[in-house]
């Protein structure tokens, strides 16, 4: 963290709670946001996410807890005067505007003369890449262009901290890959807080300094994308970021911080480290790529070791993977297919030795979801 | 072929509706309109009804008198429609959001006479609205408030809400709630966000829903009959006394096709000021 005492985050949130009669949408959330930083909530729809952000921008008022911009409490400001904007879901341009009279919306607002108002809006243009623009009428517009006027729209107001509410949603999936590597270039073009709520991790990845994992109004775990992905938290987490295989395991032994548990599919694996877990029962995660093909080392490193028979070969370029049962269990996984050519001859039904390390098989205490 | 004549076939009955009741009656109403009788069975053709109607300063001053009125009463209309529509498109929710809809209804299950009726015992000398300011003592003796412009004007507001308020629901409830949180979002207040969101996008149904209400307002015979007094004269009981009371169908038909003219200009006028088009707004 850069962020000295002097400078306040640009956005903080403290002990937010926000109910709806007897549902607790939003329960207990604190966060901040260090300025010019990307700030994911990644969650499922339902989460809660989307009445978070609509608090930030003050459309609701949270039922308890306090929310600061750049240090100041904005809970008495109502949303057309806080120092924050947002890019809706459908992004909400104006269909009975221009596109300049969409940007210029806001500095109409503010009481700008026209002069100083077309200074600004074809300085944003040329910023976003789309100079020339401000005769077109919005539905003349594809939607990648949209989704950066939308974006120019709330830039040119400079606000502290930019709201992003699943904006890449509506967008077919290569424009949407393209977007994401176009935000992140944006947002530090302007160089201002973005705060971007998605359920697809892979646009949090991608975008973000840093994520929150939000699940059921909580906040499971915040991190940088490599810390969610390699140290998840909690269960939750192992499970929604990342593709893993997942099994449920009673513990059968333990020696130090680790043990060895069986799954329900009868597969026996030692694990460097295991939870307190009351019952002994837990949840496994293995990430498909911690899976290594073809292992014939010496046994005795601690490395769990199986043969297994190759059910079905999905190919997918760089993504392939196989779909494995071990040999003697009714255990599946899934293990990624390296494209490097040393198993470009596996078929189904083939036999291949597998093995993981100890320390890639993360346990959580089994919370039944 | 086949295709082509089950065309005709489906259009058949809207054919014969346009031709039977409004193109025929019109070109015969026209043809009526300019002869003039000279003696028994004998007729002059020429524009001599045309002439009478702008030389009677009566005729006139009641033609404007009507136009002006029903342009009133549609402004009225519209504003008093306005916040009922947006109340039903955007705030109520779910059952209610049907509930109220239909309070707006309930009034057209019953005759216009009936409604009109309701109107005369609120406002005449011995009506409701008289017995309470008595009982309550703002006024000394019987307050008669029927038999003016006032009260014609009430009751064509009344009959004709139901006609603002269907097409502004329509075009209301298509508008994006998220566009009024960006609205507002982006620094604007509430008269802004009106003037430059909600009231843009609902000038299809403004305008589809002026035009109705204008033109039942300028063609109701029943309510200026019924509500207004000798002094609020409409230009439908002009036509009607030509045709029924003086027998001088000549005169009447020339007063229709009048009527016709100043409607057809009227709605062209505020279609060109709105900037819309018939088609943009039927569409």
């Amino acid at each position: 963290m850069t962020e000295s005492p002097v400078t306040p985050p640009d956005l903080e949130c403290r002990d937010i709670v926000r109910d709806f009669g007897d549902t607790r949408a939003v329960d207990h959330v604190s966060f901040d946001v260090p300025p010019g930083s990307f700030f994911s909530i990644l969650g499922p729809s339902g989460c809660g996410k989307t009445t978070l952000m609509r608090m930030i921008a003050g459309f609701q008022p949270p039922s308890a807890g306090d929310i600061l911009i750049k240090g100041r409490s904005v809970l008495d400001v109502p949303p057309n005067r806080r120092p924050v904007n947002m890019v809706f879901q459908h992004l909400a341009l104006f269909p009975m505007m221009s596109v300049a009279e969409n940007i210029g919306y806001g500095l109409r607002r503010q009481g700008l003369g026209r002069s100083e108002r077309d200074e600004k809006i074809t300085a944003v243009l040329d910023r976003i890449g789309l100079p020339g623009t401000g005769d077109r009428r919005i539905d003349q517009l594809s939607g990648g262009q949209k989704q950066r006027i939308a974006i120019a729209r709330c830039m040119v107001m400079e606000p502290d901290v930019l709201l992003l509410d699943e904006p890449l949603g509506a967008l077919d999936l290569k424009l949407r890959e393209h977007m994401k590597v176009e935000l992140k270039a944006l947002q530090a073009a302007f160089d201002t807080t973005f705060v971007y709520i998605t359920h697809d991790q892979g646009e949090a990845l991608v975008m973000s300094d840093r994520i929150a994992v939000m699940n059921a109004g909580r906040f499971e775990q915040i991190g940088t994308g490599p810390e969610l992905y390699h140290a998840p938290a909690t269960g939750f987490v192992a499970g929604f970021v990342g593709d893993s295989n997942r099994w449920t395991a009673t513990v059968e032994t333990r020696a130090g911080d680790g043990g060895t548990i069986r799954t329900a599919e009868g597969l026996t694996c030692s694990v460097a480290s295991l939870p307190d877990a009351p019952g002994g029962q837990v949840t496994a995660f293995l990430r498909p790529e911690s899976i290594s093909l073809g292992d014939t080392g010496a046994s005795g490193d601690g490395r769990n070791r199986f043969d297994a028979t190759v059910d079905t070969v999905y190919f997918n370029g760089a993504n392939s993977h196989l779909r494995l049962t071990v040999d003697g269990t009714a255990a599946q996984l899934d293990a990624a297919l390296p494209q490097t050519g040393a198993f470009q001859s596996v078929r189904a039904g083939d036999r291949i030795a597998v093995s993981w390390g100890a320390d890639k098989l993360v346990c959580f205490p089994d919370a039944g979801n | 072929m086949s295709a082509r004549l089950s065309l005709w076939l489906l259009m058949l009955p809207v054919l014969l509706w346009l031709g039977l009741l409004i193109i025929l009656p019109h070109i015969d109403m026209f043809f009526v309109s300019l002869r003039t009788r000279v003696g028994v069975g004998e007729y002059e053709y020429g524009l001599a009804n045309y002439a009478a109607f702008f030389t009677e300063p009566l005729y006139l001053r009641t033609f404007a008198r009507t136009a002006i009125m029903s342009v009133l009463a549609t402004a009225l209309t519209l504003v008093i429609a306005f916040p009922v529509a947006y109340f039903i498109a955007k705030v109520a929710r779910g059952r209610w959001q049907g509930v109220l809809f239909l309070f707006c209804l309930v009034p057209f299950w019953v005759s216009e006479l009936v409604r009109t009726f309701g109107w005369m015992i609120l406002l005449r000398e011995t009506g409701v609205f008289s017995s309470v300011l008595q009982w309550a003592g703002l006024a000394d003796g019987p307050v008669e408030m029927l038999y003016n412009d006032a009260a014609m004007m009430v009751g064509l507001v009344y009959t004709s809400m139901l006609f603002m308020v269907v097409p502004l629901v329509t075009t209301l409830q298509s508008l994006d709630d998220s566009l009024v949180e960006a609205g507002y979002d982006l620094g604007g207040n509430g008269f802004t966000v009106f003037r430059e969101i909600i009231l843009p996008h609902a000038v299809p149904g403004i305008v589809s829903g002026s035009i109705v209400v204008f033109m039942l307002s300028l063609g109701n015979y029943l309510t200026p009959t019924m509500l207004g007094g000798k002094d609020s004269l409409w230009f439908t009981e002009m036509i009607y006394s030509q045709f029924i009371v003086r027998f001088n169908w000549e005169l009447g038909a020339a007063f229709g096709f009048l009527l016709l003219a100043l409607s057809s200009f009227i709605v062209w006028a505020a279609l060109k000021l709105s900037g819309q088009t018939l088609e943009k707004t039927l569409g």
